[in-house]
């Protein structure tokens, strides 16, 4: 039976169970009741605590419990566990975990605290300390906020510490040796003679032995595995299209439903007319699932043919009907002059902007807009789900698998422990499978179809015309530069609310009141660290209007763009080198040194070709300082990306190969959206709805990326979102430098030509 | 409807109309070939008739005008073809989903020239779309396969 183990000093409690033919390491933390998300597999007289190492005469598995949606993450976390176990990477299986509060994150918590990255303080540091408690009873496993490595960083591998040690017990005990002539290699307990006694077959005898001390962790000098490049665990079986998605789910008797929504995005259906659709080869049904329309047929196609012959009446539209009614509406929160925050608010920026005429400072002002944003994950959204006897089975990529749960129940109307959930490969995430739309979707076709597995399908063009988006948002400043630096910086930025959205449509793991401010929509505004001596920063929230959510870097996708083309302004401004004037404010060393080294990588300062420039940004953002470089060339065809540079910091560099891979997809992201990506609307409808019109970053387009790690930070961080918050700005800066156009909207394309 | 794929003869009981995407997805189980945006625009659905590459969302399964190769019989798992061996040894998938697609447009592209420049790879390459952006590695193991193909 379950045993407690060692009790460390983060408060996990390592323990160990007996499985059918072996033993499951794993981790428990805080005092929590925790579930056992594997009990329900198990036989009786069988327990499971939460599984991060399952070892069986049949082989070794690593549960990797987030979601592996191309971040690599997967490969990570089994390196971690590896690394202690002393095991090969290619002699082991990973799984995604079932859901369960026992895969809580820490990390996703540690963001929303109101401490800056860089504040070291005592208080700060007993915030992040506390994290891990709050998280379990949220029931947070989520995969987001580039939290993944640093909430694992320790726990995985201490799982594989104590497993590999109650291994060398097994064995100790078996050979009457002493434990401490035992060695491990390559998923073995090797005896001093050379003998290998494989894990595989010590398995059984581990779950009776007292568990191993947890001995200190292995020193970064030691290590095998990590802070290596690694292949990753699924790059096989994604070059031979055998990786399965959600949407490659396929059961016995399956229909294939599809989905139109109201197109106005949070409306619903009055009425429709199916009698024609019904008529159709191969659909079999349409129904009303409340907030829209889907059609069952017996391939997807037929049910896109059979939702093109319905007729809809929708629910009109709540919000402005076109995008300027939409700003108009966020400017208009403003006005109201009730912050939702106010983070920072350094000495007196009023008194120092109004004393500016008599101490000869110079004042600037300006306003930024982006527009709203949407995903485009390649794999549109999709759910598997099967409903009988009471029982709901569901396959998805979803980010937040216990949300899933709770919101299926719910859906279904039945107990959470009537719901199981299998969470797929994801193909692409970027914040969109974060929400639940589609496995409450899913639940409630399956419902409906009860006894049919039923795959349920978002058209790309529901995809992207549908949101949720990335709000769209207005950034406002006004600073004073004297003597060649900011005097006083007033900055504020308007948004809808994203942590709204998400309670509203069910995507929170714990209800959000109103009166909580939202963190993401000042983020990475107000927390940069630039040493200005008057320096405020206010965010307000607009009404609620078209969905939003969390889009890859949130907040920091549109602040750091609002924040750092400032920063060039005022440089211009003050007559100063945007690298040098942020060097002498920057407080922060390892923010300091990632500007350093981007500027050292791309050569700044050296003269550039006739119609070539540069521009640059730097931001901390999820707890990783990134500074970025991007160089733009004018040519017949308009201008071209000819390079960009980004240096992150990320604490501990896990796996260097992978990381360089997430840089880069980052800074693409970012600048794809810069360049050409916007949601509008006209009579209340979204007038994009297929990559023809929402047109992201092609081959020929995308910039080489050269990119550094540096490991400088005191904290683990991940990068799949640090690359994403500076390449507008980057790119913003680097066409203001050869055109000396100031964009201040974005798509910069609707200003200015791209190639 | 009778269709050939990846050597294997099936017959199908679809509409003729309906898209080959569908009918190897929906139809026939075969899942490596995708679903992105059904208008020709991302590539993921890309697949071979007669060892040409062609967007399979926009060839209607009645159409059909040859043998069909997806991404599961390009090859055999002990033997690998070079474009997948070098996609794997550059470490191009992220996410994977479009990475089918991009394969099967690699392969065509190298049938057709075998020695590709970055320009040429640019052109053909940039119907297949990549969220993820692993526009580079793809890049460099086009020329990877190339020199492998070469070789051989």
């Amino acid at each position: 039976m379950s045993r407690l183990g060692t009790y460390t000093r983060r408060g996990f409690l390592i323990g160990s169970v007996a499985v059918a033919g072996g033993v499951v390491f794993g981790v428990r933390s805080y005092r929590a009741n925790l579930e056992n998300p594997l009990t329900a597999a198990l036989g009786p007289g069988e327990a499971a605590l939460t599984p991060y190492v399952k070892i069986t005469a049949d082989g070794i598995t690593i549960i990797t419990p987030r979601a592996e949606m191309g971040q690599g993450i997967h490969t990570t976390l089994a390196s971690l566990v590896a690394e202690e176990l002393d095991v090969d990477l290619a002699d082991i299986a990973v799984e995604h975990g079932p859901p369960s509060s026992a895969y809580f994150n820490g990390g996703v918590v540690e963001e929303g605290y109101p401490f800056p990255a860089t504040d070291q303080s005592a208080l700060a540091e007993f915030a992040r300390a506390q994290r891990d408690i709050p998280a379990v009873f949220l029931a947070y496993q989520i995969t987001g906020g580039s939290t993944s490595t640093h909430d694992a960083y320790e726990k995985m591998r201490r799982a594989g510490a104590i497993a590999r040690e109650t291994l060398k017990a097994v064995a100790a005990t078996r050979t009457g040796l002493p434990v401490a002539d035992l060695k491990t290699q390559s998923g073995a307990v090797v005896l001093p003679d050379a003998t290998r006694l494989p894990y595989t077959e010590l398995a059984a005898d581990a779950a009776d032995v007292e568990l191993a001390d947890a001995p200190a962790l292995r020193p970064k000098s030691e290590w095998r595995i990590l802070g290596k490049s690694q292949d990753r665990l699924d790059v096989v079986a994604k070059s031979t299209g055998r990786a399965i998605y959600a949407s490659d789910i396929r059961l016995p008797g399956m229909r294939f439903g599809v989905i139109r929504r109201s197109p106005y995005p949070i409306g619903t259906i009055r009425s429709f007319d199916a009698t024609e659709a019904l008529a159709l080869p191969g659909v079999e049904a349409v129904l009303d699932i409340g907030t829209a329309v889907v059609a069952v047929a017996t391939t997807t196609w037929a049910a896109m043919q059979a939702l093109d012959a319905v007729t809809y009446d929708w629910t009109p539209p709540t919000y402005p009907a076109d995008t300027e009614g939409h700003f108009a509406a966020i400017a208009a929160a403003f006005a109201t002059n009730r912050p939702n925050s106010r983070q920072r608010d350094d000495r007196d920026v009023e008194a120092a902007l109004n004393g500016a005429a008599t101490s000869g400072a110079e004042v600037i002002e300006a306003e930024y807009r982006v527009p709203y944003l949407a995903h485009t994950t390649m794999e549109p959204m999709s759910a598997a789900a099967l409903y009988q006897n009471g029982g709901l089975q569901i396959w998805a990529g979803t980010q937040g698998p216990t949300v899933a749960r709770r919101e299926a129940a719910k859906a279904a109307g039945i107990e959470e422990d009537a719901v199981t959930i299998t969470t797929t490969l994801l193909g692409g995430g970027f914040g969109r499978r974060g929400e639940m739309d589609f496995v409450q979707n899913a639940v409630k076709v399956a419902i409906q179809m009860e006894g049919t597995p039923v795959l349920l399908t978002y058209s790309r063009e529901d995809d992207t015309s549908r949101g949720p988006y990335r709000p769209a948002a207005i950034g406002r400043f006004k600073a004073t530069v004297h003597n060649g630096l900011p005097v006083a910086v007033d900055v504020s930025t308007a948004s809808p609310s994203i942590l709204k959205g998400i309670n509203d449509r069910g995507g929170s793991p714990a209800s959000i009141p109103d009166i909580v401010p939202d963190f993401t929509i000042s983020q990475a505004l107000w927390d940069q660290p630039y040493g200005i001596e008057n320096y405020r920063v206010t965010a307000y929230r607009s009404d609620p209007l078209l969905p939003v959510g969390f889009w890859r870097s949130v907040g920091a996708s549109q602040n750091s763009f609002f924040h750092e083309c400032m920063m060039d302004e005022i440089a211009v401004a003050a007559g100063r080198d945007p690298v040098e004037m942020r060097l002498d404010l920057i407080t922060d060393d390892p923010s300091r040194r990632v500007l350093e080294a981007v500027a050292e990588m791309a050569d700044w300062g050296t003269p550039l070709p006739e119609g070539r420039a540069r521009g640059v940004a730097f931001a901390l953002v999820f707890g990783a300082p990134t500074a970025q470089i991007v160089e733009v060339e004018q040519t017949p065809r308009g201008i071209r990306l000819t390079h960009a540079w980004v240096a992150a910091d990320v604490g501990v560099a896990l796996d260097p190969r992978n990381l360089d891979a997430q840089l880069i997809s980052g800074v693409s992201y970012g600048l794809s959206a810069a360049i050409g990506e916007k949601i509008t609307l006209s009579d209340g409808m979204v007038e994009q709805s297929n990559f023809h019109d929402y047109p992201p970053m092609r081959m020929y387009q995308a910039p080489p990326v050269t990119t550094r790690i540096l490991e400088n930070a005191p904290h683990i961080r991940g990068a799949g979102e640090p690359g994403t918050p500076c390449a507008a700005p980057a790119l913003a800066n680097a066409v203001f430098a050869l055109t000396g156009e100031r964009i201040r909207s974005l798509p910069l394309g609707d200003h200015i030509a791209f190639v | 409807m009778d269709i050939t794929v990846n050597g294997t003869l099936h017959s199908l009981d679809l509409p003729d109309d309906t898209p080959l995407l569908w009918a190897l997805r929906d139809g026939l189980g075969i899942t490596g070939v995708k679903y992105g945006c059904g208008i020709a625009q991302c590539g993921a659905c890309t697949v071979h008739i007669d060892g040409q590459a062609v967007r399979s969302c926009q060839v209607a399964l009645g159409d059909t005008w040859g043998d069909v190769t997806t991404i599961e019989g390009l090859s055999a798992p002990d033997a690998l073809h070079p474009v997948q061996q070098a996609w794997i040894a550059h470490q191009v998938a992220q996410c994977g989903y479009c990475q089918s697609g991009q394969i099967m447009q690699a392969v065509d592209l190298l049938s057709l020239n075998p020695t590709p420049t970055d320009e040429d790879i640019d052109q053909v390459m940039s119907g297949n779309l990549c969220r993820c952006a692993t526009y580079p590695r793809i890049r460099a193991a086009i020329h990877t396969a190339a020199s492998m193909m070469r070789e051989a």
